[in-house]
């Protein structure tokens, strides 16, 4: 059947409208109007104590109590990242020595609750007055004291990056395990060194998967620094704590915390969208080559 | 052909080699020779053990009865007196490094455009100045019609695009044993053509080559030898025209009536 030319023109989809949804506009005022009224009720209670939190929001002791939290968060992520991809290689690798030590230590720190890690470090003293670096059943090479050793910042820091290391190796772990084996027969035939072919093929694809649940540990990580009060570390939470102990304005110092972890995990959020959108350069573009059936050509 | 200077030390020496995946024995005991400058298309049907067998040639798969010797050297162990002691992986890359390979699913490096994916082993394995690296991948990848899309991703190539990188690639380091593991049977059919006139290109001029392909074609003007395998052994070889036109096996009869009923 012939269409005429104008109903043609009429039916391009080049300019066609969406026609209003009535049902979504009216449910998005009620939502906004829910929010707004929540929003009034929340900043108009007294019990919050607003002028308190501004007058504290970036008094300097909350601000030295979240550069603490910032600064044991970077550390502990840190070597908690690096000691990770190495239990996750020596858990991968053919050595069975390697991946049952590896094992073994992500079983135990992730078996036990952080706090108790954290208190236990703290105390490692009352356990093992010195620590001694010896040959074992042999002669002692070094030794030290153990009271030395341990503050409570070195305490975080062990317990904090340790305890990050045993989850973060099941992460990176996944992440290695989730790249094409064709890529690692790639690299043998070239003869890559095992390390070369980690550093320039398999991690970078591998980030993929790391990344995204890699901020999630970092957000908790920064949530996780707030244990550290319980062994006398003046982080975020302590530094507030110590204020409503003089005061006892609780709930407006605990809206202090509150606001600045809401805006380092905002600020971490962002990153993490830049950084995984650079680890997917290579997944924007059209044509993908996939399995075709085996072809079979003319006759002999 | 005369390719195949007689005499000449051969560049693949596999003697009796055998190969199982647990109970399964895939070799039966393959003895083949390879000379210098050969191109050798192994055909046979679907899991004849003709890729497995490629596969051992560099290692990525171990055998466990017999030997093969690349340029003169045993893969993946050494003689020492009366003793063979098995490789580290660290001597085994060293060896794979005059290698080689292209495979079905290509395996370039996702991350990396295609003038990456060609410099990397150049650079990062074999030492070369990085503008002498690019300045020869450059070269390569006009060689296989594709100067233009150099700083493209795989992703944004076709099949065949992307497998004529990934032979580029394996040309960059200079290989002196080619490896092709089915390098069409992965490719939408109207983009084989272009990856077999590059390989044709590479027999002409005199590079060792070990074609494992379903491509009779190819094996009929590229190859110097055919050797047909099934079930884990070398049934028959021969010059193309022998094997292919005038089969003696019937096995090899079987498997190129096949391929004769399709047209």
């Amino acid at each position: 059947m012939e269409i005429s030319s104008g109903e043609a023109a009429l039916r391009d989809v080049a300019n066609a409208h969406q026609p209003p949804a009535w049902g979504r506009w009216l449910l998005w005022a009620f939502v906004l109007a829910v929010a707004a009224n929540f929003a009034w009720i929340v900043a108009h209670n007294p019990h919050f104590g607003w002028p308190i939190v501004g007058q504290w929001f970036t008094e300097a002791s909350i601000l030295r109590g979240l550069g603490v939290t910032l600064g044991l968060t970077v550390v502990a992520m840190t070597l908690g990242t690096a000691l990770g991809l190495v239990l996750a290689i020596a858990r991968m690798s053919k050595d069975r020595l390697f991946g049952s030590l590896s094992g073994l230590f992500i079983w135990f720190f992730r078996g036990t609750p952080l706090l108790v890690q954290l208190i236990f470090w703290y105390n490692l003293s009352t356990l093992f007055p010195e620590i001694v670096l010896k040959i074992p059943f042999g002669p002692v090479l070094a030794s030290w004291n153990t009271n030395d050793l341990i503050t409570p910042m070195t305490a975080a820091i062990a317990g904090l990056s340790l305890n990050e290391a045993a989850y973060m190796a099941e992460i990176i772990r996944g992440g290695l395990l989730s790249v094409d084996k064709g890529q690692v027969e790639a690299t043998d035939a070239f003869g890559m060194t095992r390390a070369r072919a980690l550093r320039r093929v398999i991690i970078p694809q591998a980030m993929r998967s790391i990344v995204p649940p890699t901020g999630n540990q970092l957000i908790s990580m920064i949530k996780a620094t707030s244990l550290v009060s319980v062994i006398a570390m003046a982080d975020l939470l302590y530094s507030v704590q110590n204020v409503y102990n003089r005061t006892f304005e609780v709930i407006p110092m605990l809206m202090v915390a509150v606001i600045w972890y809401l805006i380092i995990t905002s600020i971490l959020n962002i990153v993490q969208g830049f950084i995984e959108r650079y680890y997917a350069r290579g997944e924007r573009g059209t044509v993908s080559a996939d399995k075709v059936p085996v072809r079979v050509e003319e006759p002999a | 052909m005369s390719k195949a200077a007689e005499g000449a030390a051969p560049m693949v020496r596999a003697r009796n080699v055998h190969k199982s995946f647990g109970p399964n024995e895939v070799l039966k005991g393959i003895d083949l020779d390879v000379a210098p400058g050969e191109v050798v298309v192994v055909l046979g049907p679907s899991g004849s053990g003709k890729s497995t067998f490629l596969r051992c040639i560099n290692h990525l798969e171990s055998i466990q009865r017999g030997f093969i010797e690349v340029d003169g050297e045993q893969i993946g162990y050494a003689l020492r007196g009366t003793r063979l002691n098995r490789l580290s992986d660290h001597a085994i890359a060293v060896q794979r490094r005059k290698i080689g390979m292209v495979f079905q699913q290509f395996n370039l490096y996702p991350h990396m455009t295609a003038l990456e994916n060609v410099v990397e082993a150049p650079i990062g394995v074999h030492g070369q100045p990085r503008a002498e690296a690019q300045a020869n991948a450059m070269e390569l990848l006009a060689r296989v019609g594709l100067a233009e899309k150099a700083n493209a991703y795989p992703r944004q190539l076709s099949g065949g695009q992307q497998q004529r990188v990934a032979i580029a690639r394996a040309l960059a380091i200079r290989p002196k044993l080619m490896l092709f593991d089915e390098p069409t049977s992965a490719l939408d059919p109207e983009l084989v053509g272009e990856v077999l006139s590059v390989m044709r290109d590479l027999a002409k001029q005199g590079l060792t080559m070990i074609v494992v392909t379903h491509e009779i074609g190819f094996a009929r003007e590229a190859a110097d030898r055919v050797v047909f395998m099934d079930g884990g052994v070398v049934v028959e070889q021969g010059p193309p025209q022998d094997v292919l036109g005038n089969p003696q096996h019937p096995r090899t009869r079987l498997f190129l009536s096949r391929f004769i009923e399709k047209v």
